[in-house]
């Protein structure tokens, strides 16, 4: 199936034949980062342009150019409904990502075991071959219309590790967390089954070329003061890089999550900058995934914002292989559809604004920053010889030496202790035998093939002829197992906003029907969110909560968001859409202008005094069509009908631009009769473009009353100068 | 951990003088430490998970794997390998490795297998 833009992802085909369904590519792919040229600029920290994208509002005044960063971009997307999901990822992937994180339901680590089937989630999917399957199908797809590849990812973690590598490599998962000490800090998995799980799965991993990310950045997002918990955060990244080295993963694919622990109010860039000097220089065979800060967001998406920028300007300071996005609303909610899209929007024009900035500035090698970052550095030393004193890692964290509040050495007896023979999963680890045995691909350890032939060694799959990794027939699709909680339920349910004329504001669930309402009132935060909930209930909203509010004043002003449901549809066959004005590219105007001058001759006719609409659609400062070479007389105000065409045959123009307002007794109407009248009387009817203008103005008035167009709320220059020069070659055309 | 003040100048006096380039070759050193063992923990253990995480790769599905595999954990045969007593049931018996897998998690030939494999 091949993607148009201007048709929707059919989720239903999606799910056609799946179970024969193959993923087209295993593992990982980075982006070709190179110097390019684009709209008369350089970019040195880039990679090619995609063939479809949504670029940033500001291309609208630079030639609608989308430089994409050097990076890979993620989306972290989570809905809990995986076929909405895949809508959201192919808007994203518009906006610039190519890596598409898929967050897994609350408890799955817990399972022991894999899940099957689409049951709907909480707070991200129940991870299952088929809504893997599913996912990667349509990514296949997306990429091919973005023209990029892009990387999926899950997490292998939780008791069940290992069976998730293996099903992750079959499905084509190309990224994927895996970190054993996630497991035993923040799930309380046994610690002794997470690394002997962890040495299997990283070897499946391995073997798939998948890109791990590790977990330290949870212990910033946990700490109480989360910068002073960047020493063990060295501590924590490079016990799971150097392991997951020594079970087989290539240094290249290795990524350490790093966030920047501190954010404003604290003074940002002086706690975070050097930590990742610090990082970055023992850390620098590896990759680094740089992760936005979570820990400090509340529910202003303006203030997560600004954060996010100045972690994006620590990644441009220092280095991101991967550039994370966090949305600016998931201190308040799970993610939505548009908050997924600023957070994309906002690091792409960070990174492309920031471009080569260190052609520019230097980080200093002396005074405060460096001996800051080799303070970071000795003190995660000191950490790690206390560790080893302690008699290893498992009885360091059974002393409650991680995640303590306090900066190492410093030690406030707060951290996540957890026993060694504890947790879930304790007393499950199993010794191998002697003549232990596994005939597949990708197993970590001990495994005696020798004893069936020293053929095998190599290739202990050859023993069963091959396993699923070399013959995909093999894999065994399971398909639904829940009559009553699956995809086919769900799309039933909404299947009236799928193939129909309705529609229903929607924030993350097709036809959820979530709005929200931004509301100021000049009384106090307290009694402002009363207000703001009563104001959502006249305006039948149901559902209605709070989603945020600040003080403006304490009593001068609140402002409050609230969200809630409506309960209509809308029928947009019963919509009258306003006839779209066609644009050329603004290259294609300059030129065409240089080939055949246009002079313009305009004024707002009658008794107008009102200038500013159409001082804004000529003049070069605004954007007019002064921009694209067209030269203009201005006539001035009120200017009577008959001198716009006497002026325009004086001065040859090719074009009348006349402004009018809405007035009594159809004034408008008639002035633009007039001076089509006029101009026939004059002879030149056939010679010259007649525009109008103004609020009211639409381009049926307009045509309805003999003008060639009419321009109404919203025309820019641009618009203008298309038209202009569209009529222009037809006329030329005609003349011939 | 018990609480104690930040010792941090004490602590480093024999960390100081050292190089930015030894300070790095003497964390990885630390980190290698650290690791080995763990690794070595990775090289000779397994769990219910790993076994049934190559019986996917054997062909089985999530459902099959996780009955096998506890069938051969009720019976401490699990230190053998799944796989390996999937393979060899299906050798001795001649069937294929699908039928002797789901034999397996039905409780058939267990006594057999673990008399071939212990014997």
């Amino acid at each position: 199936m091949k993607l148009k833009p201007n048709e929707k992802l059919d989720i239903r085909h999606i799910l056609d034949d799946l179970e024969n369904y193959r993923p087209e590519k295993r593992g990982w792919t980075w982006r070709k980062a190179q110097p390019i040229n684009l709209g008369g600029f350089e970019y040195k920290q880039a990679s090619p342009s995609l063939d479809k994208f949504v670029p940033l509002q500001a291309a609208n005044y630079l030639g609608g150019i989308d430089p994409q960063p050097d990076a890979v971009i993620t989306a972290e997307i989570a809905s809990g409904r995986f076929e909405d999901d895949i809508r959201r990822m192919r808007m994203a992937a518009y906006h610039g990502a190519d890596h598409i994180m898929v967050i897994r339901t609350a408890g799955q680590s817990h399972f022991d075991g894999l899940l099957e089937g689409t049951p709907q989630g909480v707070g991200g999917i129940p991870i299952t071959r088929k809504q893997l399957r599913a996912q990667r199908k349509a990514l296949d797809y997306i990429e091919e219309e973005v023209g990029r590849p892009i990387n999926y990812h899950s997490y292998v973690s939780g008791v069940a590790g290992p069976e998730i590598a293996v099903l992750f490599t079959e499905e084509g998962v190309n990224g994927a967390h895996q970190d054993p000490q996630y497991n035993i800090l923040y799930r309380n998995i046994n610690m002794i089954r997470s690394f002997v799980d962890a040495a299997e799965s990283k070897k499946v991993m391995a073997y798939a070329n998948i890109a791990q990310i590790d977990g330290a950045h949870n212990a910033n997002a946990t700490a109480r003061d989360a910068w002073k918990v960047m020493p063990e955060l060295l501590v924590q990244h490079a016990i799971n890089s150097v392991f997951s080295e020594k079970t087989g993963i290539k240094p290249e694919n290795i990524c350490l999550s790093s966030v920047p622990p501190a954010a404003p109010p604290s003074p940002d860039l002086k706690l975070n900058l050097p930590y990742a000097v610090a990082l970055r220089e023992f850390f620098d065979k590896y990759k680094i995934r740089a992760q936005m800060n979570t820990k400090y967001m509340d529910s202003s998406t303006r203030e997560a914002t600004v954060t996010h920028v100045l972690n994006l300007m620590i990644s441009r300071l220092t280095s991101a292989d991967i550039q994370s996005t966090i949305t600016p609303d998931e201190g308040r909610n799970v993610p939505w559809h548009i908050y997924n899209i600023e957070a994309l929007d906002t690091t792409k024009q960070a990174m492309i604004g920031m471009d080569d900035l260190l052609s520019m500035v230097d980080i200093k090698n002396e005074g405060y920053i460096y001996d800051k970052k080799r303070e970071i550095q000795e003190r995660a030393i000191l950490m790690m010889e206390e560790i080893i004193e302690l008699g290893g890692y498992y009885e360091a964290v059974e002393a409650g030496m991680f995640v303590d509040s306090g900066e190492y050495p410093e030690r406030n007896g707060d951290g996540i202790s957890r026993e060694i023979n504890g947790g879930i999963g304790a007393g499950s680890v199993i010794r191998r035998d002697k003549d232990y045995m596994a005939p597949v691909t990708a197993h970590f350890g001990y495994n005696n093939v020798k004893q069936y032939g020293s053929e095998f060694v190599d290739n202990p799959a050859k023993l069963i002829d091959g396993c699923t990794f070399e013959k995909p027939e093999m894999i065994q699709f399971i398909d639904e197992l829940d009559e009553s909680d699956n995809v086919y339920l769900r799309l039933d349910e909404s299947e009236k906003y799928r193939n129909s004329n309705l529609v229903k504001p929607e924030v993350e669930w097709l036809g959820d029907g979530v709005v929200t309402v931004d509301l100021f009132f000049p009384i106090s935060r307290k009694v402002a969110k009363e207000a703001a909930i009563e104001a959502g209930k006249r305006m039948n909203l149901t559902d209605i909560e709070v989603i945020h509010s600040e003080v403006l004043h304490p009593s001068e002003g609140s402002r409050v968001q609230i969200k809630g449901r409506v309960n209509f549809d809308i029928d947009v066959s019963k919509l009258t859409i306003p006839r779209e004005l066609d644009t050329l590219s603004e290259d294609e105007i300059f030129d065409y202008v240089k080939k055949h001058p246009i002079k313009v001759v305009a004024g707002t006719g009658g008794n107008d005094e009102h200038s500013v609409g159409i001082r804004e659609v000529l003049d070069i400062k605004h954007g007019g069509v002064e921009k694209y070479g067209i030269k203009y007389t201005y006539l001035g105000t009120s200017v009577p009908i008959d001198k716009f065409v006497d002026a325009a045959i004086e001065m040859d123009a090719d074009v009348i631009m006349m402004s009018t307002i809405i007035s009594h007794d159809d004034v408008h109407y008639k002035n633009m009769r007039k001076l089509h009248d006029y101009a026939v009387e004059k002879g030149v009817r056939d010679k010259l473009i007649l525009i109008a203008g103004g609020t009211q103005v639409t381009p049926e008035i307009a045509m309805k009353n003999k003008i060639d167009q009419g321009f109404g709320r919203g025309t820019t220059g641009r618009h203008i100068a298309s038209f202009i020069v569209d009529k222009h070659k037809e006329m030329i055309r005609r003349a011939r | 951990m018990k609480e104690r003040n930040d010792d941090f100048v004490n602590r480093r006096k024999h960390l100081k003088d050292l190089s930015d380039k030894e300070l790095k070759d003497y964390f990885y050193q630390l980190a290698d430490r650290l690791v080995d063992p763990l690794v070595k923990q990775g090289y000779e253990s397994t769990s219910k998970s790993i076994e049934r995480s190559i019986l996917l790769r054997m062909g089985f599905s999530s459902i099959e794997s996780k009955k096998i595999v506890d069938m051969l954990g009720e019976h401490d045969l699990l230190r053998k390998g799944a796989g390996h007593c999937v393979y060899r049931l299906a050798k001795e018996k001649k069937l294929d490795i699908r039928s002797s897998g789901i034999a397996l998690g039905n409780g058939e030939y267990i006594e057999f297998i673990k008399e071939v494999l212990t014997k």
